[in-house]
C-alpha cells in the first residue's frame, strides 16, 4: 500500500491490520520513552491548505514518535494562500525530498490528484479533502469503538452505529460509513433530509430522520459538527430547531443502551449538536478519540512507509 | 472538356450510392459515374463517405481575450481537421460579443483565416449579465449578419429578459440559444448530482436545474411565438420536455454534444478535471435517452461546445478547474462511434444532424446544401472503416483538454473542402486557407 486516500483503498484485512498495528503502537505511547526509531531519516510533510490544528498536531506527534523529520506547511503564511497551484506546491515538496505528504485540503479529490500526478513520488495520506473523505479519522473512530465495544473479535460485527448530523458535507461520515460497514457494523445515518446527499441510496447504511427512534437501539452515537455556514443556506430553519430534533442532550442520552458510547470528531459546538452534559458525561469517549488518533496515525505512517503492518506481539 | 479542380472517385454518398464527385470553380460540377474529363487532383474515395461540410452551432474560439487558449485561426484549423466548413463563435469572449464591433471583428478574423466560415453568435444581454438586452439589432444588421443569440456559459435566467429577447429577435427571424441552467440551483456545482457526486463529495448539478429552464422557455417561446434553441441538452427529462413541446408545435430545436453522447459522470471518480464540463456528464440512462432522441429527431443537431482551456486551468484540483472540453477534431468520430456503429443512425441522418439542420437553424444558406450539381462545394470525406488514436499533444487546437486522449476512435477524415478548395487533406491543413 503506497497511499491512503479513501477507505475504499483498503481491504478488510488491511483495515484490521492497521487497527492491530495501532494497538501495538499504543503500548509505545504508554511507555516512558514514547519513541520508535522506525522512520529515522524519513521526511514527512504536513501540507495543510485548510485550518485544522487538531489533525495536524496528531499527525505531527505520530510522525515524531516514529522518529521521522516533520515539516509543517500550512496555508496561512505559505504560498498556498498566495495562489500557488497544487502542482507547484507538490513539485516544491518533491524537490525537498518528502517521503510522504499528509494533505488537508478544502477541495474534494485533492489528495488523489497529488497521488495520481507525476508531480511528486512520495506517499500521500489524505487528512481530509473537502467534503469527500477523512480516512484516518474513520480508522481512529473504528479503533476507539473496537477498544470499547469489540466483542473480542477483530472487527465490529454485531454493533449498531448512528452517525448524526450534516452527512451531506461530512468527510468524516463518508469515511466512517465505508469503514464501519466493511468491519461488520450496521450504520444508521440520522439527519434532516436537506443534509443527506441525493444518491445516498446505494450507501451501505440505512437512513432515518428520527433521532429518537434510533437512539435506544445503537451502541455508538457519533455526532457531527454543524458548520456555521450551513445556518444561512436553508438547510434548516434555525439552530434551535436543529438542536431540538438532531442534538444530543441529556434527555436523549438517557434513552441510550447501557454501555453505549458517544463520539464526536471535534471541534464540538457545545449547545448545538451536543450539550455540555453529554460531552462531559461518562459515555463520552471524545478525548479518548484524540489520544487514539496518534496511535492510529502512527500505524498508518508505519504501514505506508515502513513497508507493512507490525506483527502483533513483536516489538 | 473542362478540367475539374478535384475528382473524388468511387466514394459513397450519404445514402450509400457510389458516385464520383467533381469540383470546379467552388461548386459541385458533377455527381455520378458520368465524369469523363481530367482533374487536377484525383482522390481515391474507396471505403469513404462524402458528407456536406459539417456546421457547428456551438464553438468557443476564445478570441478576443483568451488567445492563449484558442484563436480564430487555431480553432479554424481544428475545425477543418474535424470536417467543419462553418463554426459559430460563442459570445463569451473578452470583451463579450455584445456589440456590432466585436462580432464584426470575429467575423473578419474568420474571413482572414479563410479555412471555414466563422459565424459570430451575439450575446443576448450586455456583458452576459442577464439584465439588459445587448445591441441585438445592430449585430443583426452588421457585416456579421448575426442571427443566433446566446449568453452561453450563463443562462438567461430572468424570465422577463428571456421573454423580451425571444420577442425582439422575431424582427429579423433570429433565434435565442439558451444555456439552460437555473443559477440558484447550481451555485458552486461541480458535476451531475447523483450517486457519484454523493460518493465523491463534489457539489451536485441536478438535472432539474436544466429541465426547469427548458420547460419555462418552451412555454415562453410558445406564448410569444418565437424561435428557441436549447444548447447542449444533457438529461432524459429535458428530452421529454422537448418532445412534448415539438408535439405541441412549439418552434424549438435542441442540440446535443458528442461528449454527452458517450461519456458518463463516473469518469469524475478520477478527479481529473479533463472530465469537468458544463453542463456536466450525466448517467448512462441519460446517454441512452440522448442517443434515441438524436436518432428520432427530437434532438435536431450535434454541436460540439468546443471549449479550449490552457493547461493550468485543468492541471489542478477539480473544483478549481475550468469547465469544458475540446470537441471539433473528434466530433464526427464520436458520432460515428455512438450513432452509426451502434446502428442507431445512418449517414443520411448524420448529414442532417451535423450539417443540414444546424445550417438551417443558424440561417447559413451556403452550408448544408445537398450533394448535387451546382451546390457550393463544402464537403467532408470520411473513411469510416479506418481508426485513429487521439493524442492530446497532436491536436490542432491551441489547448489540449480533450477527454479522449489515448482513445482509439473510428472514422478518419481524409479531406475537407470549403468553397471548392481543400482546406484539409490527409492530415495537412491548407496553409493558404480557402483563399
Amino acid at each position: 500500500m503506497k497511499h491512503l486516500l479513501s477507505i475504499s483503498d483498503l481491504s478488510k484485512p488491511e483495515a484490521i491490520s492497521i487497527l492491530d498495528t495501532a494497538t501495538e503502537l499504543a503500548r509505545v505511547s504508554d511507555g516512558a520513552v514514547k519513541k520508535l526509531p522506525t522512520l529515522r531519516g524519513r521526511t514527512i510533510v504536513n501540507l495543510f491548505a485548510e485550518d485544522s490544528t487538531r489533525t495536524r498536531i496528531s499527525f505531527e506527534a505520530a510522525a515524531k514518535r516514529l522518529s521521522a523529520d516533520v515539516i509543517n506547511f500550512s496555508a496561512k503564511g505559505s504560498s498556498v494562500s498566495k495562489g500557488e497551484s497544487l502542482k507547484d506546491t507538490a513539485m516544491t515538496l518533491q524537490a525537498m525530498g518528502a517521503d510522504a505528504v499528509v494533505i488537508r485540503h478544502p477541495a474534494s479529490g485533492a489528495a488523489q490528484r497529488l497521488a495520481d500526478s507525476e508531480w511528486m513520488s512520495g506517499s500521500v495520506v489524505n487528512a481530509g479533502d473537502g467534503t469527500h473523505e477523512h480516512p484516518s479519522q474513520a480508522l481512529l473512530d473504528a479503533f476507539t469503538i473496537r477498544k470499547h465495544l469489540g466483542m473480542g473479535g477483530s472487527d465490529l460485527s454485531g454493533l449498531n452505529v448512528a452517525i448524526v448530523g450534516d452527512i451531506l458535507h461530512s468527510r468524516v461520515a463518508r469515511s466512517n460509513v465505508l469503514l464501519l460497514s466493511m468491519l461488520g457494523a450496521k450504520v444508521t445515518l440520522v439527519a434532516p433530509p436537506t443534509l443527506l446527499p441525493v444518491g445516498i441510496q446505494n450507501w451501505p447504511a440505512t437512513v432515518s430522520y428520527d433521532f429518537d427512534a434510533v437512539i435506544p437501539h445503537v451502541d455508538v452515537v457519533m455526532m457531527l459538527r454543524v458548520q456555521q455556514e450551513r445556518m444561512s443556506d436553508l438547510f434548516f430553519p434555525n439552530a434551535r430547531e436543529y438542536s431540538r430534533y438532531f442534538g444530543l442532550n441529556g434527555e436523549r442520552m438517557a434513552n441510550m443502551k447501557s454501555g453505549a458510547i458517544v463520539m464526536h470528531p471535534g471541534p464540538m459546538n457545545r449547545g448545538l449538536e451536543i450539550s455540555a452534559e453529554v460531552a462531559d458525561s461518562a459515555r463520552s469517549v471524545i478525548t479518548e478519540q484524540v489520544t487514539n488518533g496518534v496511535s492510529v496515525r502512527m500505524a498508518i505512517l508505519y504501514v505506508l512507509l515502513a513497508g507493512g503492518a507490525l506483527e502483533v506481539g513483536s516489538n | 472538356m473542362t478540367t475539374a479542380d478535384f475528382l473524388i472517385k468511387g466514394a459513397s454518398l450519404p445514402d450509400g450510392k457510389k458516385a464520383d464527385i467533381s469540383i470546379s470553380n467552388g461548386v459541385i460540377a458533377s455527381v455520378g459515374s458520368g465524369f469523363k474529363g481530367e482533374a487536377h487532383t484525383v482522390i481515391d474515395g474507396k471505403d469513404c463517405v462524402v458528407l456536406p461540410g459539417l456546421v457547428d452551432l456551438h464553438t468557443h474560439l476564445r478570441e478576443p481575450g483568451r488567445e492563449d487558449a484558442e484563436t480564430v485561426l487555431s480553432g479554424s484549423s481544428a475545425g477543418v481537421k474535424g470536417g467543419f466548413t462553418a463554426v459559430s463563435a460563442m459570445a463569451n469572449t473578452s470583451p463579450v460579443a455584445d456589440t456590432a464591433g466585436v462580432v464584426e471583428q470575429v467575423y473578419r478574423l474568420g474571413q482572414e483565416a479563410g479555412l471555414l466560415d466563422v459565424f459570430p453568435i451575439g450575446a443576448v444581454t450586455q456583458g452576459l449579465k442577464g439584465e439588459s438586452l445587448s445591441e441585438i439589432g445592430a449585430m443583426a444588421d452588421s457585416v456579421a449578419r448575426v442571427r443566433v443569440f446566446s449568453d452561453d456559459g450563463n443562462c438567461v435566467s430572468d424570465p422577463l429578459v428571456m421573454r423580451r429577447a425571444l420577442e425582439y429577435i422575431k424582427k429579423f427571424g433570429g433565434v435565442i440559444a439558451q444555456h439552460a441552467q437555473d443559477p440558484r440551483m447550481t451555485i458552486g456545482s461541480q458535476m451531475n448530482e447523483g450517486e457519484i457526486s454523493a460518493r465523491l463529495g463534489l457539489k451536485g448539478w441536478p438535472a432539474v436545474a436544466e429541465e426547469a429552464i427548458i420547460a419555462r422557455d418552451v412555454l415562453l417561446a410558445d406564448h410569444v411565438k418565437s424561435r428557441l434553441h436549447i444548447c447542449h441538452l444533457t438529461t432524459a427529462g429535458g428530452v421529454e420536455i422537448i418532445r412534448w413541446a415539438k408535439a405541441r408545435g412549439i418552434d424549438v430545436t435542441a442540440e446535443v454534444t458528442p461528449h454527452h453522447l458517450l461519456l458518463t459522470d463516473d469518469l469524475a471518480s478520477s478527479y481529473d478535471p479533463v472530465y469537468k464540463v458544463n453542463p456536466p456528464l450525466r448517467t448512462e440512462s441519460d446517454v441512452h435517452a440522448l442517443r434515441e432522441a438524436l436518432a428520432d429527431g427530437t434532438i435536431d443537431i450535434v454541436a460540439t461546445d468546443h471549449a479550449p482551456h490552457p493547461t493550468e486551468s485543468k492541471e489542478c484540483e477539480w473544483q478549481e478547474a475550468a469547465f469544458g472540453m475540446l470537441g471539433l477534431e473528434t466530433a464526427l468520430s464520436i458520432v460515428q462511434k455512438t450513432m452509426i456503429d451502434t446502428g442507431l443512425m445512418n449517414w443520411v441522418q448524420v448529414a442532417d444532424r451535423m450539417s443540414i439542420a444546424p445550417a438551417r437553424i443558424g440561417g447559413y444558406e451556403k452550408h448544408g446544401q445537398p450533394l448535387v450539381v451546382g451546390s457550393i462545394a463544402n464537403l467532408v470525406v470520411i473513411n469510416p472503416t479506418k481508426k485513429w488514436t487521439v493524442d492530446r499533444d497532436l491536436v490542432l487546437s491551441k489547448s489540449s483538454n480533450t477527454p479522449y486522449h489515448g482513445h482509439e476512435l473510428p472514422g478518419v477524415i481524409t479531406h475537407t473542402f470549403f468553397k471548392g478548395k481543400a482546406t484539409y487533406s490527409n492530415g495537412i491543413v491548407s496553409s493558404t486557407g480557402g483563399k
